[in-house]
């Protein structure tokens, strides 16, 4: 590489229409908050020269291609690594290395999807599946399903910690508090630990309130070097540190139950940003589940093995709490499209900027997101801060 | 009554499902390293070689972590809830996807000890299961 290596900065972020969006298409949804994470920044589609997308659904086949075909543009850099909802925290990873060795100069990471609309706009099952060709004919065939994987985690967590369902109510009360002072947020009305734990069982120990929203959803953010980036409209939000990692594709195969790739990936992002755990001042975790959120704050190592029931009690992770978490609601109550990790990514850029009005943690000048795909099997960290 | 999502086999794993259906329980073991896999692959995932001998396994094993399933994931499994979903710890070290059956689900507990049963779901295909040993 001729290049020397150039810091690097997210200079715009947005979502597209979010919840039940049955009249647009994942595409155009993708598009539109590509389009509205440019205008932040005072770019146009025309400075984009890198691309970076997956979309794992119906008609998304060679995502990046299709996307940049979709939208006019001719990557010079593209990327449609899918390791899951994690993928668009490992974009920023992919995004950074390719602006600061001169690959690319403005990054573009868009997802779309309508989750919802496709299932008629009802949850419920999705596969009709008759036979099953690959290794996944070894789980699927004894009904395993995305939340069953995420249940047998929690199910061992608890047997290995005594960790308990109230434990994991904390998570999503705190995070439904998050949500009520988010106007774009699908469920806003505060729930209580009792109605997480007398909400129904769908698979022991997770109860639906233990569960991420099913919704129609776009996001996008953009990236390009920090000296550019001084140049542009919005305030620039540095990359710190990112880490990736992988463990497994089914849970049947995770190495160990109980900790996620993000023991890699958190230490990685931590190292090459200088920073220890006492330097974040607000933290975006991947909650597909709230065991999801349990297991990825222990692997980061914010507490110890088998203490994450004890860290969240008490709504620590709440508005007012001292370990502001999720702070837009997450993917239990503001959105979640199938994969939400660049979700992630939008909320602490704008927690950084101190956009985030009612909801701001004050003087939050540090950010750590950090993306979980597949069954527990991939993580994406990043670190962000202020310039 | 649907059927639940069923195997199709395939190269790696076709000696398997042969042997499910003849009510055998099977595992790769490495000749090259000592070690055993599960699933069935084409190579070593230990150390990628390819010199694998299927051996009959015990069929013993214990249940390293359930879930009582309450929602079908799938229309075959509308009339069989709720189901317990597991991954079992064979007694010869890999742990595999399964169901604990022929119990009570609230009577599974992790640690138990079990025993590989037969699922003839079809003519065709044998699902390997297990039960409290």
């Amino acid at each position: 590489m001729a290049n020397a290596q150039r810091d690097v900065a997210i200079v715009g972020v947005a979502e597209s229409d979010l919840g039940r969006v049955p009249d647009k298409s994942k595409f155009q949804l993708s598009a539109e908050a590509s389009r509205a994470a440019l205008d932040e920044a005072g770019l146009t589609v025309k400075d984009v020269d890198g691309l970076l997308t997956t979309i794992i659904t119906e008609g998304g086949q060679f995502s990046t291609m299709l996307m940049a075909e979709y939208m006019g543009i001719t990557p010079r850099f593209t990327d449609s690594t899918s390791i899951g909802g994690s993928s668009f925290v490992a974009y920023v990873e992919h995004a950074a290395m390719a602006i600061a060795t001169g690959l690319c100069e403005v990054a573009l990471i868009c997802h779309g999807s309508t989750n919802i609309s496709d299932r008629g706009g009802k949850g419920g099952p999705v596969s009709q599946t008759t036979d099953v060709f690959g290794p996944s004919q070894f789980e699927e065939p004894y009904g395993v399903s995305t939340v069953g994987s995420y249940a047998l985690a929690a199910q061992r967590h608890m047997h290995q910690y005594g960790t308990t369902s109230e434990q994991l109510a904390e998570i999503a009360v705190a995070t439904r508090h998050w949500a009520s002072m988010n106007p774009k947020a699908y469920m806003r009305d505060r729930i209580t630990i009792d109605d997480v734990m007398n909400s129904r069982l769908i698979a022991s120990p997770l109860h639906l309130l233990d569960c991420c929203l099913v919704t129609d959803a776009g996001g996008a953010v953009v990236l390009t070097s920090l000296e550019r980036a001084r140049d542009l409209k919005s305030k620039p939000v540095r990359v710190l540190g990112t880490g990736e990692a992988h463990t497994h594709r089914m849970i049947s195969q995770m190495p160990d139950l109980t900790q996620t790739a993000a023991a890699i990936s958190g230490k990685l992002a931590f190292e090459r940003a200088g920073l220890t755990h006492t330097d974040i001042d607000v933290a975006e975790i991947y909650d597909s589940f709230t065991i999801t959120v349990l297991l990825t704050l222990e692997s980061l190592g914010f507490c110890k093995p088998g203490e994450g029931g004890a860290f969240v009690s008490n709504q620590r992770t709440a508005p007012g709490g001292d370990f502001p978490m999720n702070t837009q609601g997450g993917a239990l109550s503001y959105t979640h499209p199938g994969m939400f990790g660049i979700f992630t990514v939008i909320e602490g850029t704008r927690q950084v900027r101190g956009d985030c009005g009612p909801r701001q943690v004050p003087d939050a000048k540090i950010a750590l997101c950090n993306g979980t795909g597949g069954v527990l099997s991939s993580t994406g960290t990043i670190i962000l801060g202020r310039d | 009554m649907a059927l639940p999502p069923l195997p199709r086999p395939y190269q790696d794993t076709a000696p398997y499902w042969k042997a499910a259906r003849e009510h055998r329980f099977v595992i790769q073991h490495c000749t090259e390293c000592g070690e055993h896999q599960f699933y069935p692959r084409g190579v070593c995932s230990h150390c990628l070689s390819s010199d694998l001998e299927w051996q009959d396994a015990s069929g013993k094993g214990e249940v390293y972590s359930f879930s009582v399933n309450h929602r079908a994931p799938h229309p075959g499994f509308a009339d069989k809830l709720p189901f317990v979903l597991a991954i079992v710890e064979l007694a010869e070290g890999p742990r595999m996807m399964t169901n604990i059956v022929e119990c009570h689900p609230e009577s599974v507990t992790i640690g138990m000890t079990v025993e590989v049963v037969f699922d003839d779901v079809t003519e065709e295909v044998t699902l390997p299961k297990f039960r409290p040993a």
